[in-house]
């Protein structure tokens, strides 16, 4: 299999220009042959390695790249 | 004097009622004197900006929080809401203003020494403002800074013994009600199944993967005291499988007054003597109980353990020996479709450790809810988009009567191959020996 790592990151990249956070469904969906709770190991993993960032409004969690996207300072003013 | 006037506020404090605002004006002028001489970690007039934000709020009538973003500290993905205020320079004291959740103790019994050193932490790190508690049952600790994030959870990791709790895509803080503990109703040891499934699924109340979030609640009995069947995904509530235990003295005692109903609980008013016919018999949801010969008697069968019986007559009437839990699943506030009640998904299931059973119906429901689950899905509402008999199936169980809530009224049965002999294919010269054409 290849890198998970550059499974997800090329998903993202290529809907940088649409979305910036996705579900974790959505990164998921990359490794339809895994369980689901396998899955939320390897992409948790690509938390801890800094690759992905958290973000939660407080009752959904989404993943994105650190540091893109919406930030709380910087709400649709970019 | 205020920092910032607040006459509708000001209003709120006239009412009836105790009053949050109050409360927040105290906890202000507490820390402007700061008589015990606070190291104080975020700024001295948070709780003033907080009164004067939610002015501003009241008079423009819109909000002036942000919501989102941080999540919690190194390795968590939740524990913590980020809030931020959209007008900074007027309030600088509320520009963050983060909440965090913290894991309760089973049943929320605390002493007296923990609370104080909650009380203090939050005084020094946060705005010194709680919730106590949430609506999930958590601590919830109202108002701090981003930096003093990684501090709070050291000093409740280290020297409390405490965990933060659930928020996001996870599960959330687990809750029990006091069971037996206490009390004489509880049917498991409610506490010790959510202390081990707290522990078992650290993971997920962690690391958020579900669609949405997922919360689990303990009750000892069908009383309901954590009002699992109301407020949880998956509940537990505690249920016996054998007879009502009756002692006949203590009923006659009931029916002759020499022992309060209600444990005493409606003695401030003359009632007049307890009718165990209109009290007690005569509200049975079931009508399955009846007097005989000056003897109480029950049809356990028809039971639906509402309780009442066993309420009013506490010393007359226990719960059975044959115990465990009905576990129900798809309780949940209203976003969509409105609020829904729990619906049965295992009527009975024993409580003994290490608990492999319960574990097995919980893992079969994620694993259904995060394959089939929409984004922002509670389980409740995939439940009613795709029919409770998924949620069975999913778990591994045959349907019961006790999933029927009603006669069906769609007329139509749709079979499936599998339970057809023979399946769809047929041999149609054989059909033809006995059909023409």
């Amino acid at each position: 299999m290849a890198d998970p790592k550059e499974i997800v990151l090329e998903f993202i990249h290529s809907k940088s220009k649409q979305k910036s956070k996705f579900y974790f469904n959505d990164l998921a969906a990359l490794f339809p042959e895994m369980k689901m709770r396998e899955a939320k190991k390897l992409i948790n993993q690509l938390v801890s390695d800094g690759v992905l960032e958290y973000w939660s409004s407080g009752s959904t969690t989404m993943y994105g790249l650190p540091g893109t996207g919406k930030q709380a300072g910087a709400e649709g003013e970019e | 004097m205020a920092k910032h006037a607040t006459p509708l506020l000001d209003q709120l404090q006239s009412g009836p009622w105790p009053s949050f605002v109050s409360d927040i004006k105290e906890e202000a002028e507490r820390r402007h004197k700061n008589e015990k001489n606070v190291e104080y970690q975020v700024p001295v007039d948070v709780c003033d900006d907080l009164l004067g934000i939610l002015e501003l709020s009241y008079k423009d009538g819109t909000t002036h929080w942000k919501h989102g973003g941080i999540v919690g500290v190194f390795g968590y993905g939740g524990g913590v809401i980020g809030r931020y205020c959209d007008q900074p320079q007027m309030f600088p004291g509320v520009a963050h203003f983060h909440t965090v959740r913290v894991a309760q103790p089973s049943g929320m019994y605390y002493t007296s020494e923990y609370l104080r050193q909650l009380c203090d932490l939050w005084e020094m790190r946060g705005s010194g403002l709680t919730n106590m508690h949430g609506a999930t049952g958590d601590i919830v600790l109202l108002g701090t800074t981003t930096p003093q994030l990684e501090e709070i959870f050291y000093e409740l990791t280290h020297n409390m013994n405490t965990d933060l709790g659930g928020s996001g895509s996870n599960l959330r803080t687990p809750a029990a009600c006091l069971g037996e503990s206490r009390c004489e109703w509880a049917c498991y040891d409610a506490q010790e199944l959510c202390h081990q499934m707290t522990n078992e699924y650290q993971d997920e109340l962690h690391r958020p993967a579900f669609p949405y979030k997922f919360k689990f609640k303990f009750d000892g009995c069908p009383n309901g005291c954590v009002a699992s069947i109301a407020r949880s995904d998956m509940s537990f509530i505690g249920t016996w499988r054998d007879e009502i235990r009756i002692d006949q003295e203590a009923v006659a005692a009931y029916v002759g007054g020499e022992i309060q109903p209600n444990g005493g609980a409606h003695a401030g008013k003359d009632w007049g003597a307890f009718d165990i016919e209109k009290e007690v018999i005569d509200l049975c949801p079931t009508e399955c109980m009846w007097m005989e010969d000056g003897k109480l008697k029950i049809n356990d069968r028809e039971c639906t353990r509402c309780m009442h019986c066993l309420n009013v007559m506490p010393r007359a009437l226990r719960i059975g020996n044959d115990r465990g839990l009905s576990i129900l699943v798809g309780a949940k506030a209203p976003i969509l479709d409105g609020a829904q009640m729990g619906s049965l998904l295992v009527p009975f299931i024993k409580v003994e450790e290490p608990y492999d059973e319960i574990k097995e119906i919980i893992e079969g429901i994620w694993e259904w809810w995060m394959e089939e689950g929409k984004n922002r899905e509670r389980l409740g509402e995939l439940i009613k988009r795709q029919g409770l008999a998924k949620a069975i199936a999913a778990v591994g169980l045959t349907p019961v009567p006790q999933h029927v809530m009603e006669p069906r009224h769609n007329p139509y049965i749709f079979w499936k191959e599998e339970d057809v002999e023979g399946g769809w294919d047929r041999d149609i010269a054989d059909y033809r020996k006995h059909h023409q054409r």
